[in-house]
């Protein structure tokens, strides 16, 4: 049969509208109803990490004044925080929510290209959530062996968890690598097959690149998860010795022969660091677009933005024994991806700029959304200049395991996304739901969150240079530490509780948005970009009505001169509208 | 080093796509109606990148072998003979695949059903012998925990016969479509995509099966 594209072929194609109240919001194979389902999920999942670390910093302002937190419960704390916030939150809300709902509007597509797949991915994910949360009632309770899972404590008596928690854990990973390889199956591939016709790869906007990239990363570096999850449920259950080490534990010997804990180190890390450029790169992408919408500017560097997420894509596979500095590597190791982690910050940086330069100039108007947008560039950019210490092994050593390490990959890779999930939502709510949510709430929400995350991360930084340990459950009489160290943690809980609760604005004002907010346009932003041009409000299945859009240009003509309005749609064909810039980033 | 080739093929081909575009210039569709730039479909495509995570897998199994074996603990296994006649009827699946899908290309309705039972019955002879390896190492007492060899192998040739058992699933679903006498044209595509699966679990397993003879 000879190839015919899939847009060439939309009359062909049957549309199986949902009839039942069953079909349409459960066993939905309609990707905004996935992604709606996904990212309810994810934030579901996302807040009862949010109270662990509120639980977390409890302890860690006011030592010993609750009882229900002892060292067993704070270690299983700080374990389920850091993997829920990681992979169940941000790696589910960016490629399952945003994913599905952006790539194919976007693409100008109708759907996945095998939405009964993506209906499973919601599903699977929702047990491996399921499996997850259970291990918090297991005997002996979830697992406290730290999000990292380093064996050999993970399975060693001493370790909460080493009964059942950490096997519902490594089983739960297993069975949401298996949801995510469904889920970026279909992104990847609808990406590449069922763009509308016009959409070029250098047309899309920078959300559905970085998803896109994001998705290709996730599939080639979960594969090193499972195979050490696998490994480890292999010691742990039939005691090979894979990563187990001929020791002794309480007198007795377990039985294990000599396995390399350092191995797992290798491929836990070998997924952990393309991980947060999974999460880095859809925020990325989706922080450009919103900046570039609401500067009403196109974006500075287009193919620069597109050639640094693919750099970073690329490169993020080289770099990941930098988490493992104080393991005892060879000097020229630790040189070679010293070198690489250093590399890595050119693209970023150039990303940073042009994030800047977009601005320059711009028509600024400083929604909710913008302002999310813009306090991404804040917080990333202390994030990211924090890793260059970090990044250097003799300036990593000493700094290794300390509060300035958690300091920086919360700045980097924990606020900063979160804050873009944040624009992102308030910027896409009238095009999901049809309704425009409450500025006054939104803008109050921004600055509580924004300003609340400095009061934390930013003493953290101190705390980390003072020697403060990360990781344990109280500091006891520890001489080099000062009085000053615990005012400051007590500081740091007082606004972390601050932050946590000032999230409840965000829910106060998507709910009541939902019901009572003002009825959106179809583009209440004047959006160039295609989800903004649906035949509906919010889009129904199938998305496009009865025509598929074309596209005719990229999604950054904003302000072009001699045309009245201050954006071009991207199905606005070029004979009634000029061309955009000469030049990307001229002005 | 497989995956920095790959990743080096598959941004090499993304950056192509980017070069000499002026992506700012908007311009009539017919010169850039070009939305499946791989010319093929979209079944192809997901199998293309399926290919792709499951050798990601492989290869990342293969290089903890190659890390593990360095160890002190480690004592070589002595594979057993039988290993050589299974591979030799995955081999002989394979080529009984390939033969049915000509025939599938050739329109030849007839052989095809044929042809899949006789590619069913190799694969799940595959299957079987690799079964009845475990059982011969596990009556010899080559148990799974008596050496980090043993373990790797139990592992590897695990994770492999269950991708070809999830294989056999889509082999199985072609096959009931054959009988129950649907379009050929809609089974062609999955004898096509099925072939290349078996193909490409013949290479894992030739690969695999030579790093575990050669150490």
């Amino acid at each position: 049969m000879a190839y015919v594209a899939i847009a060439d072929r939309d009359h062909e194609v049957e549309h199986h509208d949902p009839q039942t109240f069953i079909t349409k919001y459960v066993w939905s194979q309609d990707h905004k109803v996935i992604a709606i389902q996904y990212g309810a999920t994810a934030i579901f999942v996302g807040v009862i990490a949010l109270l662990l670390s509120a639980m977390m910093r409890l302890q860690l302002g006011f030592p010993d004044q609750f009882a229900f937190i002892n060292p067993e419960s704070y270690y299983q704390f700080i374990t389920m925080h850091g993997m829920i916030m990681v992979i169940y939150l941000l790696t589910a809300l960016f490629l399952g929510g945003f994913g599905n709902y952006l790539i194919p509007l976007m693409c100008g597509s109708r759907d996945m290209v095998f939405p009964y797949m993506n209906m499973l991915s919601f599903w699977v994910y929702l047990v491996s959530v399921i499996i997850l949360l259970a291990s918090f009632f297991v005997p002996g309770g979830s697992t406290g062996a730290g999000w990292t899972l380093y064996p050999p404590q993970a399975i060693m008596p001493g370790t909460p968890g080493i009964d059942w928690g950490i096997v519902l854990m490594l089983l739960s990973l297993a069975v949401f690598i298996v949801a995510f390889t469904m889920g970026g199956l279909n992104y990847v591939t609808t990406v590449l097959q069922a763009r509308c016709k016009g959409m070029t790869l250098m047309r899309m906007p920078l959300s559905v690149w970085g998803i896109f990239i994001a998705t290709v990363l996730g599939l080639l570096a979960f594969p090193a998860l499972l195979v050490s999850a696998i490994m480890m449920l292999f010691d742990k259950g039939l005691g090979t010795s894979f990563f187990m080490p001929a020791i002794s534990s309480m007198g007795a010997d377990p039985g294990y022969t000599g396995g390399s804990p350092i191995l797992f180190q290798h491929l836990f890390w070998f997924f952990g660091h393309p991980e947060v450029y999974i999460v880095a790169l859809p925020a990325f992408g989706i922080v450009s677009d919103l900046l570039s919408t609401h500067a009403r500017k196109n974006i500075f560097g287009y193919r620069m933005m597109v050639w640094a997420i693919i750099a970073i894509g690329g490169l993020s596979f080289i770099v990941w024994a930098h988490h493992m500095y104080v393991s005892g590597m060879h000097p020229y190791f630790g040189f070679f991806f010293a070198t690489t982690t250093l590399i890595i910050a050119v693209p970023t940086a150039i990303k940073v700029y042009n994030w800047v330069l977009t601005l320059w100039e711009g028509h600024i108007h400083l929604r909710t959304p913008m302002l999310f947008a813009i306090g991404f560039i804040f917080t990333f950019i202390h994030g990211g200049l924090t890793g260059l210490f970090l990044g250097n092994v003799t300036i990593d050593l000493p700094l290794s395991d300390t509060y300035f390490v958690v300091a920086h990959f919360h700045m980097v890779m924990g606020v900063s996304p979160i804050l873009v999930v944040f624009g992102a939502i308030y910027h896409w709510f009238p095009k999901i739901t049809g309704k425009m949510y409450n500025e006054t709430l939104g803008k109050w929400h921004f600055w509580m969150t924004f300003l609340g995350t400095y009061l934390i991360y930013l003493p953290m930084h101190y705390l980390g240079f003072q020697g403060v340990p990360r990781r344990y459950f109280a500091m006891g009489n520890t001489e080099f530490l000062p009085q000053s160290a615990q005012d400051l943690n007590a500081f740091i809980t007082m606004s972390a509780l601050f932050v946590a609760a000032t999230q409840i604005l965000f829910f106060i004002n998507m709910i009541w948005s939902l019901k009572s907010g003002q009825k959106a346009g179809p583009n209440p932003w004047k959006a160039t970009s295609l989800e903004w041009q649906t035949p509906d409000t919010p889009p129904k299945h199938g998305n496009w009505g009865h025509e598929l859009p074309v596209c005719y240009r990229w999604a950054y003509d904003y302000s072009v001169p001699g045309y009245p309005d201050d954006y071009i749609p991207q199905n606005v064909p070029p004979d009634e509208a000029p061309a955009g810039r000469d030049h990307e980033g001229e002005h | 080093m497989f995956l920095a080739a790959f990743l080096a093929v598959f941004m090499g081909w993304l950056l192509k796509q980017s070069f000499n575009t002026q992506p700012w210039v908007p311009e009539e569709v017919e010169e850039t109606a070009h939305q499946a730039p791989l010319g093929a479909n979209a079944k192809a495509v997901a199998l293309t990148t399926l290919l792709a995570v499951i050798t990601s897998f492989f290869a990342l199994i293969m290089s903890a072998y190659a890390e593990r074996m360095e160890l002190g603990d480690w004592i070589p296994m002595t594979e057993p003979n039988l290993l050589w006649i299974n591979t030799g009827i995955l081999v002989a699946a394979s080529i009984a695949f390939q033969w049915t899908r000509n025939r599938a290309n050739e329109g030849n309705r007839p052989m095809l059903l044929p042809g899949m039972l006789v590619t069913g019955a190799l694969t799940i002879a595959f299957i079987a012998g690799q079964l009845t390896v475990w059982r011969m190492l596990n009556a010899s007492g080559d148990y799974v925990t008596v050496n980090p060899a043993n373990a790797f192998f139990f592992f590897m040739t695990g994770a492999h016969a269950l991708h070809i058992l999830g294989g056999m699933y889509v082999w199985s679903r072609a096959t009931i479509r054959l009988v129950t006498g649907n379009d050929v044209e809609k089974v062609r595509q999955s004898i096509e995509l099925c072939t290349i699966y078996w193909h490409f679990l013949l290479v894992v397993w030739l690969v695999m099966f030579g790093l575990l003879l050669s150490t």
